[in-house]
């Protein structure tokens, strides 16, 4: 049920996103999901992508350095609390989230959240149990 | 394997006898021949023939990369133009080049010296040596080149560049020796690895690196990653080239000065004090068999020990340190006293950091700041930033508890430092601007 995300690390100059996307671009992967965390001088750039593989390998060789990092995607209701009933449920669990960020796209009236949890097995258990949906990897890509 | 046992071995005393008489012959011959010189004698109230023992040499002025630059091109030459076969010039990494030229027995002598220290690191007839060092006015390629042949080994006079051929030639003509400068042997290391080349199925077994201060950690480091036996060699232009000096790889311990050609002293590179064997300071060389360029007490500004303790390899000739640094590029941050080779050290010592960095200096409101960029390597790539920030600032506090000094360190894309297929630019220094 995990989903897979490519993490890269770029130098906080400027040029360097758009130097990721045009590669991407040139290769045909579509970006479905990104966030940014920096620092004064460097940052990741995390992405969700419709093509692991050919975007790992194309920013490889394009001397980035990229890393696969296991992530969740959880279906939160649209709607005023979506996402506290579900933060709620990992605090009771004393599951810690790493970051998270928004999906793009909807599925139905909800709205999809990418996370990164300490304990990534655990958290899926536990937002199974409570009803949560979590949307696996392959799907993700195809929505 | 010893190259010339004779003159290898020699016992002190008969060594001593043929330095002097050595150390003579050039003194008469540059007080003849090189104005510069002969000036430089008068002016010190010195005639050659004062020059009665080895100590004596201590009383002769030194000299310095300024002179040379002031003699510009061929001042300093003790042999007429119709006699120099070669010309070579130094690269320049800190300001104008100087020139250097060899007669047809110059060349002989350096081939001999480099054929001698090609056998210290293990290679022989039958061996075939991947000499990646530059051909061209740097002294490292041609240098290793007419040693090779002197030896009788196969050379592969490859030079600088053109990474990925270069892996393809290890690949398929097996080389047995690599020849190149550290910086340049990791950066084939890393074509390697991205070409899918595993050094263990290559056929090296000894690299001899030189031409830049590297650290004992560097060696480790290439060792691992290249699966071969690295040996430091020693050497530059206004001297001889490589070949000056170069570990056995018997010991490992110490480089050899090859001192029936050159006679080292270690000097106070403040006052100019002469100082005595084991203690630390600037490296200073006197040719005693070079025909077109003979040089008097040259200030090496390399910084170093002479260690005249016998070794086990049987060479009776005093060994120096591994340079730890060079007077010109020791950096004084702060008002601390910091080598590159130290911060190097650092580094190497976090198995996750790759060995490309860079050091940045700067003045701000009049305050040094020193900035360390590290590439960020696979291994250690974290997406979550507070990892990268904690790794950042484990790499600072190590530098200031080793070094005593503050720096900001930058992790930096890979390959974004630059590669040079020589010497590696590992300081800029902004605040000489």
């Amino acid at each position: 049920m995990q989903a897979e995300q490519i993490s890269i690390f770029i130098e906080n100059k400027a040029g360097r996103i758009s130097d990721v996307t045009g590669i991407l671009s040139a290769n045909g992967v579509n970006i479905r999901a990104l966030a940014v965390a920096d620092t004064s001088d460097f940052g990741v750039l995390r992405l969700i992508v419709d093509n692991n593989a050919k975007a790992e390998e194309s920013l490889k060789n394009a001397g980035f350095t990229v890393r696969k990092t296991k992530v969740v995607a959880v279906k939160v209701e649209d709607r005023p609390g979506g996402l506290h009933n579900i933060l709620e449920i990992l605090k009771q669990a004393r599951i810690n989230v790493e970051y998270m960020y928004a999906f793009i796209q909807q599925s139905g009236d909800k709205a999809i959240m990418i996370f990164r949890f300490d304990q990534t097995e655990e958290a899926i258990k536990i937002l199974t149990e409570k009803g949560i949906t979590v949307v696996d990897g392959s799907t993700l890509c195809t929505l | 394997m010893i190259f010339d046992i004779e003159y290898e071995t020699m016992p002190r005393e008969a060594l001593e006898a043929i330095q002097l008489k050595r150390l003579q012959a050039t003194l008469s011959r540059v007080y003849a021949t090189v104005p510069f010189y002969r000036k430089k004698l008068d002016d010190a109230g010195i005639l050659p023939g004062d020059v009665k023992t080895l100590k004596d040499l201590h009383k002769i002025p030194f000299t310095t990369k300024q002179d040379l630059r002031d003699n510009y091109p061929f001042g300093m030459f003790a042999a007429p133009m119709a006699n120099v076969v070669r010309i070579h010039a130094s690269s320049g990494t800190t300001g104008q080049p100087t020139v250097v030229g060899y007669t047809a027995r110059d060349i002989d002598t350096w081939a001999g010296l480099m054929a001698r220290s090609l056998s210290a690191a293990g290679a022989s007839r039958g061996d075939i040596i991947h000499n990646a060092y530059g051909y061209g006015l740097f002294t490292g390629g041609l240098g290793v080149h007419y040693g090779a042949e002197k030896l009788g080994a196969s050379v592969i006079p490859v030079s600088g560049g053109n990474t990925k051929r270069q892996v393809i030639i290890m690949k398929d003509f097996k080389p047995t020796i690599l020849t190149a400068t550290p910086s340049y042997t990791l950066h084939l290391a890393e074509a390697a690895e991205e070409m899918g080349v595993s050094f263990k199925d290559l056929h090296f077994k000894a690299g001899i690196f030189g031409a830049e201060p590297w650290s004992e950690d560097m060696r480790l480091e290439i060792e691992r990653k290249l699966d071969l036996n690295a040996i430091d060699i020693y050497g530059l232009s206004e001297v001889m080239g490589p070949g000056v000096s170069v570990e056995c790889a018997e010991a490992k311990k110490g480089l050899h000065i090859f001192e029936d050609h050159f006679i080292p002293e270690i000097i106070n590179p403040d006052t100019g004090e002469a100082l005595p064997y084991g203690e630390t300071g600037e490296l200073v060389f006197t040719t005693i068999t070079k025909e077109a360029f003979p040089i008097i007490r040259y200030r090496t500004r390399d910084i170093t020990t002479l260690n005249p303790e016998p070794c086990i390899c049987g060479r009776t000739h005093v060994r120096m340190k591994k340079v730890s640094g060079r007077t010109d590029d020791m950096l004084i941050i702060r008002g601390v006293n910091v080598f590159p080779s130290q911060i190097e050290s650092v580094l190497m010592q976090v198995q996750e950091v790759e060995p490309h960095y860079q050091l940045i200096v700067d003045r701000k409101d009049n305050l040094d700041t020193l900035t360390v960029r590290v590439e960020i390597g696979e291994k250690l790539f974290s997406d979550e930033v507070k990892k990268l920030q904690e790794l950042e600032q484990r790499i600072s506090k190590d530098i200031k508890e080793t070094l005593g000094v503050s720096a900001k360190v930058q992790l930096a894309e890979p390959k974004t430092i630059a590669r040079s297929e020589g010497k590696a630019a590992r300081v800029i220094d902004n605040r000489k601007k």
